[in-house]
C-alpha cells in the first residue's frame, strides 16, 4: 500500500470529523463505523484476501483450502488450538513458507510473497511471539537494524531518531530510544517490535500470540495501542488462543480447526462459548464445576519465608500461609512479584534466606539441605511454571520424561540399572489415562503439542499420589480442550484430599479453581480473599493497593 | 522463526548425511591433491589399498581404530553431559603411566591375562584422576573444562617427560622410555581373527585391546541409556535446570561424567603401550585424543556411530602412511589436512547439507518423512 493512501485517509477523516461529531451527538454512534466501512469499500475491498490456500508438510496437511478476508482498518482475530494451522497461515502471508496452491491478494492486487522482505515491501509487518531483537543493542539500533540505508550510519541514525519520535507521538508508543533492550520489561520490548514494523512502513500488522509473555496490565496496554493503530487506519491480524482477548479487541474473528477455517464471525455477534465450541469442535465447559471444599489438616505450612534472587534482591518477603488437605490455595499476582521464587523455594530448588516450610508437620530445611529428590519421596509433587526448561527435557523420549525426578524410585530401577520395560509400560498407562496424544511413549517430547507436554508433567506428578501438589501456571500455552482436562484433574486431586498450591497469572483460572486466594505483590502476600472475590477487587490488590475495602468504607 | 526442522528417517540422519559429508570432505581433499600435482583418483586408490588391501593393512587400520574408539567414547560421555573434554590427549598420556606401573611391577610375576585387567583398572584410574581436577573446578567453581583440560594436556606432557627422562628410564639407557616389558605384560595379537577371513598378518600390532574397545563401546551404551547414572548425565547435558528440578546432584554428575570420560581415555593407552611397543614411550598418544573429538562428532556421540567413525579415521591414518610412502609429494601433513577436512565437514559443518537433503526428501513426497517413533538410542 502506498503512503498516499494512508495520508488521503487521514485527511478524509479530519474533513469529516466535524460532521461525525455532530452526528454522534445526535445519537448515531455507528455512523463513524459506517463511514469507514464504505470508505474502505471504495478504496480497496480488503487489506488481505487469501483464497484457497493449501500447505502440506509431508503427510501433514497444515492448511486446507483456507479462505480469509481481512477488512482494511480493522482488528481481525484468528483463533484456534495449538497446531490448528494459524502460525503456518501467517508464515505463508509473511513469506516464510510458500503455499502449495492458492492466491494472496494485498489491497486487492494479487501478489506473490517469497520472502519476508517481499512482505515488508508490501507493507506487511509481523510481531513474533518470541521477539527478534538484539538484546544488547539500543532501541534505536534495533529499529534500524536491516534498514540502515547506507554504509555509514550516522546520517540514518538522525533520520531514524526523527522518524521514531514521530511514530511514538502518532501512536502513543513511548519508549526510551536509547535504552538497552535487555534492560526493558517484556511489554516494552514488544512495543519495540511494533515500532520496528511501523518504521518499515507496515500498514498491516500481524501479531502472533502477543500476550503470551505479557502480564494482564501489559496486555491491556497492548490492546490500547492496537486500538490506536486501528484508528490511524492500520489493519491488524491478531493470532491467539485466548478467547478473552478476541472478545476484548477484535472486530472480526476467524476460527481455525485442524488446518481448516471453520468459521468467520463478527465479534459483536458471537460469544465466548460459541467460539470455544468452534475451536474444539464440541461444547467446552469454561467454568469448572466443583463441589464444596472439605479442608482437613494443614499439610503445607510456610512460615516467614524470605527468598532472594541471584542478584541478591529480596523477591519473597516474610511470607506465611498454610495449605490444608482437600483445598486449593491460589496465589494470584502479576508475574514477577515473587511467585516463581516462592514456589521454587518451597519445592527445594532455590535456597531461601530465612523462614521455615513444613511438609506434613516436618520442616524441609528450606534454607539449607532441602533436596527436590527427597521432597518427592516425602510426598511433595511439583508441576513447574516452565515446563520447557524445568519440567521436561524436550530431547528425551516421552517415557524418559515420565520418570524425571522419580528416576531413582524402586519401581523404575533395578540397582544401578533403569527398568526400561517397567518405565515404558508405566508411561503407556499414563498416556492412556491422561489421553496424551499421539499415544507413543517413544516419541521425542519436543514433538508433542504444548497441551500434551503439560499432560506428561501432570501425569508424572499426580500419579505419584502426593500429599502436597504445587502447580505453577498449569495452562500456560495450553489449548482450550486441554485446559478443561487439566482443571478437572486439579479439582480431582483436591477432592482426593491433597493439599494443592496453585500459582497462576491467569486471574480467571485462580478464581475458578481456588478455594482461597492469596494475592502477592512485591514479594508479600497483600491480601486473602474467597473464590467469590470480584476481578476488580483482586486487580486492585495485584496492583498493590492494600487495605480491606470494608475498613475503608467504615472510615 | 526458523524454517521447520523437518524430521528425517533415522537412516538418512545417521547414514546418508554423514556419508555425504565424508564424500564432500574427500572431494575437497582431492582438490588439494590436485594442487600439489598428483592424481587424486590414484591417491584415493592408494589410500584405500593401503588401509584395506592386505591383512597387514587391515590390521593396522583396526589397531589405530582401537585408539580412536577409546578416545571417541571418552568425548562422547562428556558430550552427553554437555562437557567438552579436550583433555583426552593428556588423560590418555597419564593413563599410559598407569599401564606402565602395572606392567613394570608384575610383568615377570603374572601372565598377561592377569596383568591386562590390572593394567586396565590402573589406566582407567589414572586417566580418571587426571580428569578429576578440571571436573571438580568446573562443578564447584565454574572454571570451564575446555580451558582447564587443555592446560592439563600440557601439564601431562611435561610430567610424563620428567618421568621418562628420570625415574622411569632404566639406568644407562639413552632413550627417554621405560625398559621393554617382559612377556607377562605383552598382549596377544589378534592375527587369528583376520586369518579366519583368509588374510595373512606379518607385523600388524592389532591386539586384544580391540575387543576390549568394542566391549567398552557396549559398556558406554549401557551406561548412557540403561543406567540411572546415564539418565542423570543426559538430563544434566540437555537441561541443567531440569536436572536441578529433578533433584540431581549436579556437582556429582559432572565429576563422575568427567571421570568416566578420563577413564576411557586412559584405557586407550593399553593398546599402544601394552599391545604394540611393550614399553612406555614419549608421545605415544600421538594426537589420538584430539582425533577422538572428530570421531565423537561424526558418530553423533553414539557407540554405534563411534565405531565406524573410528575405523574411518584408522583408515586415514594407515592409508595415509602408505600414501605418503608411495607419493612423496604427499607428506604426512597432507593426511592431517584430509583429516581436518573430515572434521570440518562431519563436525563443524554438520548441518550444511541437511536442509538440502531434507528438501529433496520433502519433494519426493516421502511418506517416510514422519517416523512413527524416533528412538533416542
Amino acid at each position: 500500500m502506498s503512503p498516499d493512501n494512508c495520508c488521503g485517509g487521514a485527511a478524509h477523516q479530519t474533513a469529516f470529523s466535524g460532521w461525525i461529531q455532530a452526528i454522534k451527538m445526535l445519537g448515531f454512534g455507528n455512523f463513524e463505523a459506517w463511514i469507514s466501512a464504505t470508505d474502505g469499500n471504495r478504496m480497496a475491498p480488503y487489506a488481505i484476501e487469501l483464497t484457497g490456500i493449501n500447505k502440506s508438510f509431508g503427510p501433514v496437511h497444515a492448511n486446507k483450502n483456507i479462505n480469509l478476508a481481512v477488512h482494511k482498518g480493522t482488528i481481525h482475530g484468528i483463533i484456534g488450538e495449538n497446531g490448528a494451522g494459524k502460525s503456518t497461515l501467517m508464515s505463508i502471508l509473511y513469506g516464510f513458507y510458500q503455499a502449495d496452491s492458492g492466491q494472496i491478494e494485498v489491497d486487492g492486487k494479487p501478489v506473490t510473497i517469497n520472502t519476508p522482505n517481499d512482505a515488508i515491501a508490501m507493507g506487511i509487518g509481523m510481531v513474533h511471539q518470541h521477539f527478534m531483537l538484539v538484546e544488547n543493542f539500543t532501541v534505536l539500533e534495533n529499529v534500524m537494524l536491516g534498514a540502515e540505508g547506507a554504509q555509514l550510519i550516522s546520517g540514518s541514525i538522525t533520520k531514524a531518531r526523527q522518524e521514531l519520535k514521530h511514530l511514538e507521538e502518532e501512536y502513543a508508543l513511548q519508549v526510551d530510544t536509547d535504552a538497552i533492550i535487555e534492560e526493558l520489561p517484556v511489554g516494552l520490548q514488544q512495543r519495540v517490535e511494533i515500532l520496528k514494523a511501523l518504521y518499515r512502513g507496515a500498514e498491516i500488522l500481524i501479531l502472533d500470540e502477543p500476550t503470551g509473555v505479557l502480564t494482564p496490565a501489559e496486555a491491556d496496554h497492548l490492546f490500547r495501542i492496537l486500538e490506536q493503530l486501528k484508528e490511524q487506519g492500520k489493519t491488524i491480524v491478531l493470532i491467539t488462543h485466548k478467547l478473552r482477548e478476541i472478545m476484548a479487541v477484535t472486530d472480526n474473528v476467524s476460527v481455525m480447526r485442524q488446518g481448516e477455517m471453520v468459521a468467520t464471525r463478527k465479534t459483536s455477534e458471537t460469544s465466548v462459548e460459541e467460539l470455544a465450541e468452534l475451536m474444539v469442535g464440541r461444547r467446552v465447559l469454561l467454568r469448572v464445576e466443583k463441589g464444596e471444599a472439605k479442608p482437613g489438616d494443614v499439610k503445607l505450612s510456610v512460615e516467614n519465608l524470605t527468598v532472594k534472587d541471584s542478584r541478591g534482591v529480596v523477591m519473597v518477603d516474610n511470607v506465611s500461609f498454610d495449605v490444608r488437605a482437600g483445598e486449593i490455595v491460589g496465589i494470584a499476582g502479576v508475574a514477577g512479584n515473587g511467585q516463581s521464587q516462592m514456589i521454587e523455594a518451597i519445592a527445594g530448588i532455590r535456597r531461601a534466606e530465612t523462614g521455615r516450610v513444613l511438609l506434613d508437620g516436618e520442616p524441609i530445611g528450606v534454607t539449607g539441605e532441602a533436596d527436590p529428590f527427597m521432597l518427592r519421596k516425602r510426598g511433595m509433587a511439583h508441576v513447574p511454571e516452565d515446563r520447557h526448561h524445568m519440567g521436561l527435557v524436550l530431547q528425551f523420549e516421552e517415557n524418559e520424561n515420565s520418570i524425571l525426578g522419580y528416576h531413582g524410585d524402586d519401581e523404575y530401577v533395578n540397582g544401578p540399572m533403569l527398568d526400561i520395560d517397567g518405565i515404558r509400560s508405566d508411561a503407556r498407562e499414563k498416556i492412556e489415562k491422561y489421553d496424551i496424544r499421539p499415544p507413543n511413549c517413544r516419541l521425542k517430547t519436543a514433538n508433542f503439542s504444548g497441551g500434551n507436554q503439560q499432560k506428561i508433567v501432570l501425569a508424572r506428578e499426580m500419579e505419584q499420589d502426593p500429599t502436597v501438589l504445587i502447580v505453577g501456571q498449569p495452562t500456560r500455552g495450553v489449548d482450550v480442550g486441554a485446559i478443561e482436562f487439566i482443571h478437572k484433574r486439579i479439582i480431582e486431586m483436591r477432592d482426593a484430599g491433597k493439599a494443592v498450591l496453585l500459582v497462576s497469572v491467569e486471574l480467571d483460572e485462580i478464581r475458578s479453581l481456588a478455594d482461597r486466594i492469596l494475592v502477592m505483590f512485591a514479594g508479600r502476600v497483600v491480601g486473602e480473599r474467597g473464590p467469590d472475590a470480584t476481578e476488580g477487587e483482586l486487580g486492585l490488590l495485584m496492583a498493590g493497593v492494600e487495605g480491606e475495602p470494608t475498613k475503608e468504607a467504615a472510615e | 522463526m526458523a524454517a521447520p526442522y523437518a524430521k528425517l528417517p533415522p537412516w538418512v540422519d545417521y547414514g546418508l548425511i554423514p556419508l555425504v559429508n565424508v564424500t564432500v570432505a574427500f572431494l575437497v581433499a582431492g582438490l588439494v591433491v590436485l594442487l600439489v600435482g598428483e592424481n587424486p583418483i590414484r591417491a584415493a586408490q592408494l589410500l584405500v589399498q593401503g588401509a584395506f588391501g592386505s591383512g597387514d593393512g587391515i590390521g593396522y587400520t583396526l589397531f589405530y581404530a582401537t585408539n580412536f574408539i577409546f578416545t571417541g567414547l571418552c568425548m562422547a560421555v562428556a558430550f552427553h553431559c554437555s562437557l567438552f573434554n579436550i583433555g583426552g590427549e593428556g588423560q590418555a598420556y597419564v593413563g599410559g603411566l598407569g599401564v606402565a606401573i602395572v606392567c613394570l611391577t608384575f610383568d615377570t610375576i603374572f601372565p598377561w591375562w592377569i596383568n591386562l585387567p590390572l593394567a586396565t583398572m590402573m589406566a582407567a584410574l589414572t586417566g580418571a584422576l587426571w580428569a578429576l581436577i578440571p571436573a571438580w573446578l568446573q562443578a564447584t567453581r565454574g572454571s570451564h573444562v575446555v580451558i582447564t583440560t587443555i592446560m592439563f594436556n600440557f601439564i601431562a606432557a611435561s610430567f610424563m617427560v620428567y618421568l621418562l627422562v628420570g625415574p622411569l628410564k632404566p639406568v644407562g639407557s639413552m632413550a627417554p622410555e621405560t625398559r621393554t616389558f617382559a612377556e607377562g605384560a605383552q598382549l596377544p595379537r589378534l592375527d587369528w581373527m583376520l586369518e579366519m577371513f583368509g588374510l595373512t598378518i606379518r607385523s600388524a600390532p592389532l591386539n586384544i585391546t580391540f575387543l576390549l574397545a568394542l566391549a567398552a563401546a557396549f559398556g558406554v551404551w549401557v551406561l548412557i541409556w540403561r543406567t540411572r547414572l546415564g539418565y542423570e548425565i543426559r538430563t544434566m547435558g540437555f537441561s541443567p535446570t531440569a536436572a536441578k528440578y529433578a533433584g540431581i546432584n549436579q556437582t556429582k554428575v559432572i565429576v563422575i561424567a568427567m571421570m568416566v570420560s578420563g577413564a576411557l581415555a586412559g584405557m586407550m593407552a593399553l593398546n599402544p603401550v601394552m599391545g604394540d611397543q611393550t614399553r612406555l614411550q614419549m608421545n605415544f598418544v600421538a594426537g589420538a585424543g584430539f582425533v577422538g573429538i572428530a570421531v565423537a562428532l561424526m558418530g553423533r556421540s553414539h557407540p554405534a556411530g563411534i565405531i565406524p567413525a573410528a575405523i574411518l579415521f584408522g583408515m586415514l591414518y594407515q592409508g595415509g602412511a602408505e600414501l605418503s610412502f608411495e607419493m612423496p609429494t604427499i607428506s604426512r601433513d597432507m593426511i592431517v589436512i584430509i583429516q581436518g577436512l573430515v572434521i570440518l565437514f562431519a563436525g563443524a559443518l554438520e548441518h550444511m547439507f541437511r536442509p538440502t537433503i531434507a528438501r529433496m526428501f520433502h519433494m519426493a513426497g516421502g511418506g517416510t518423512l514422519r517416523p512413527a517413533a524416533e528412538p533416542g538410542e
